[in-house]
């Protein structure tokens, strides 16, 4: 086998050649991605946005979920990079006519494919696709079940490097919904490899995955307690289509705990900044007050996304 | 160090800077490649006094080797702080060798706007062109083998010196 068995996104040289997860990524791969969509960034504010290092490469979105910033991003993304981009939504294509994934995937395969951007509702899916495609061909995670959202991750660690500059001396909380999100994991896992020395997780017990401390962080139930002399809030989004059960009592009820408001983040540093990936439930997670207030980050995010992705994209490619 | 003892750099840009200074004007554009050229570059807008802001590229985007070799580790930032839209300008680069370097960066610089013209200062000129590229101002020629590299360096004093490596 051509990939690290034991982190199958990397070649035998160590190099990157899918994206899968940040969890057992090290730091100077890390570092490098961050360092060149900070490169991206400048292209992005020029009068031509596009650099010809795809040109002539294939990218697939293949989006087994719906996604409408993520889907986006990566597509201005790969066409800023001059990449042809294929759009596939396959919730209403083959794969409600019974194809298999490996089915479809093989079949774009053979149309030429260079790179496949996938998400999926199944934690896995990607990697699945990226042991079956062939060696030439570049997998890239857009967010699989609750496990990971790699990209998602690195423009937050790029949001956060932008605005604090440097990460071993700050106090990061993350809030909210961690249970179902696959953006806290990634977020966690990035934190710790860039050396964040203090990542608090907050949110009610039924929300909190159970093995959670083993990640390293520290947990609060109340945000409150949690939020008090942070540099650095990471909002998540309320996963309603992923509650199974009585998770919680109400949408209202989450606000009133876990609501992130004005009066709530005066805990944290006067300079602390506020993180969310996005879709927003404004006066669910977050009240409007924060999301559009001056310590909110949340439309740089979005810009930084197109950068991080484009980084990535032109590494994995070039690898 | 063997075979060729490589010219003083200090003395190179002070002959670079001697034949610039009667081709530039007031509103004229220099732009430094990274990171040899954007170090000469620096001293030349200095010695020049040009008003002009520096501006500095990083080709990594455009080069012709990615398919082959990837995305370079250290990719700086391109800053052009000026408007290139009908501009004379002159790329800065340190050793001038096969072309390729200055045939991306051509390519970069008109991503920004169509300058008026583009000319090229390099501190070396070692020969090797592998496309139809010349420069208008060279502080010397030099004769060396194909195993060998010509770094430019810089101490904490800011003083350039050219350094022979064999591959």
């Amino acid at each position: 086998m051509w990939l690290d068995p034991a982190n199958p996104q990397l070649n035998k040289n160590g190099e990157l050649h899918h994206l899968l997860s940040l969890e057992g990524l090290p730091a100077n791969i890390l570092r490098q991605i961050l360092d060149t969509a900070q490169s991206f960034v400048g292209v992005t504010q020029r009068e031509v946005k596009k650099v010809p290092l795809l040109r002539g490469k294939a990218v697939f979105n293949l989006f087994f979920e719906p996604s409408t910033r993520t889907r986006t991003t990566f597509e201005i993304a790969a066409k800023r990079l001059s990449a042809d981009v294929i759009n596939l939504a396959i919730n209403i294509s083959s794969q409600s006519k019974g194809e298999s994934v490996l089915d479809t995937v093989a079949n774009l395969a053979a149309m030429q494919a260079d790179m496949f951007i996938v998400r999926h509702a199944a934690s896995g899916a990607p990697y699945l696709i990226a042991r079956h495609v062939a060696p030439e061909i570049h997998v890239i995670n857009a967010g699989d079940g609750r496990h990971s959202h790699p990209t998602q991750g690195l423009l937050d660690m790029f949001t956060i490097r932008h605005y604090k500059k440097n990460f071993s001396d700050l106090r990061v909380a993350i809030v909210g919904d961690i249970l179902h999100s696959r953006v806290a994991r990634s977020q966690i896992h990035a934190l710790t490899t860039l050396g964040c020395p203090e990542i608090r997780v907050i949110g009610p017990k039924t929300l909190l995955p159970s093995h959670v401390e083993s990640l390293g962080v520290h947990v609060y139930h109340d945000m409150r307690e949690g939020l008090k002399g942070v540099d650095v809030v990471m909002m998540l989004r309320l996963q309603s289509e992923r509650m199974q059960g009585a998770l919680l009592a109400s949408a209202q009820e989450f606000y009133k705990y876990y609501g992130l408001t004005d009066d709530k983040l005066a805990l944290a540093k006067p300079d602390a900044i506020v993180l969310h990936p996005g879709p927003m439930n404004r006066g669910v997670e977050i009240d409007s007050s924060v999301a559009d207030g001056r310590q909110s980050v949340i439309l740089p995010q979005v810009t930084f996304g197109i950068a991080i992705r484009m980084a990535v994209m032109s590494i994995l490619a070039g690898n | 160090m063997p075979g060729y003892p490589l010219p003083d750099a200090e003395q190179l840009l002070q002959a670079l800077i001697d034949q610039m200074r009667p081709e530039v004007g007031p509103e004229t554009g220099l732009i430094g490649i990274h990171t040899g050229g954007v170090w000469i570059a620096e001293r030349l807008h200095q010695a020049l006094r040009l008003k002009v802001p520096l501006g500095a590229l990083d080709v990594s985007f455009y080069r012709d080797d990615y398919e082959k070799i990837g995305l370079h580790r250290d990719v700086k930032t391109s800053d052009i702080p000026f408007d290139v839209e009908g501009r004379h300008l002159i790329l800065v680069d340190d050793v001038l060798y096969t072309g390729r370097t200055i045939r991306a960066a051509m390519n970069e610089l008109f991503d920004y706007g169509r300058p008026t013209s583009i000319r090229l200062a390099a501190l070396v000129d070692r020969g090797g062109r592998e496309l139809p590229v010349s420069a208008q101002f060279v502080g010397t020629t030099v004769a060396v083998g194909k195993q060998d590299r010509i770094e430019l360096q810089r101490d904490d004093q800011g003083r350039l010196s050219l350094l022979l490596t064999k591959d």
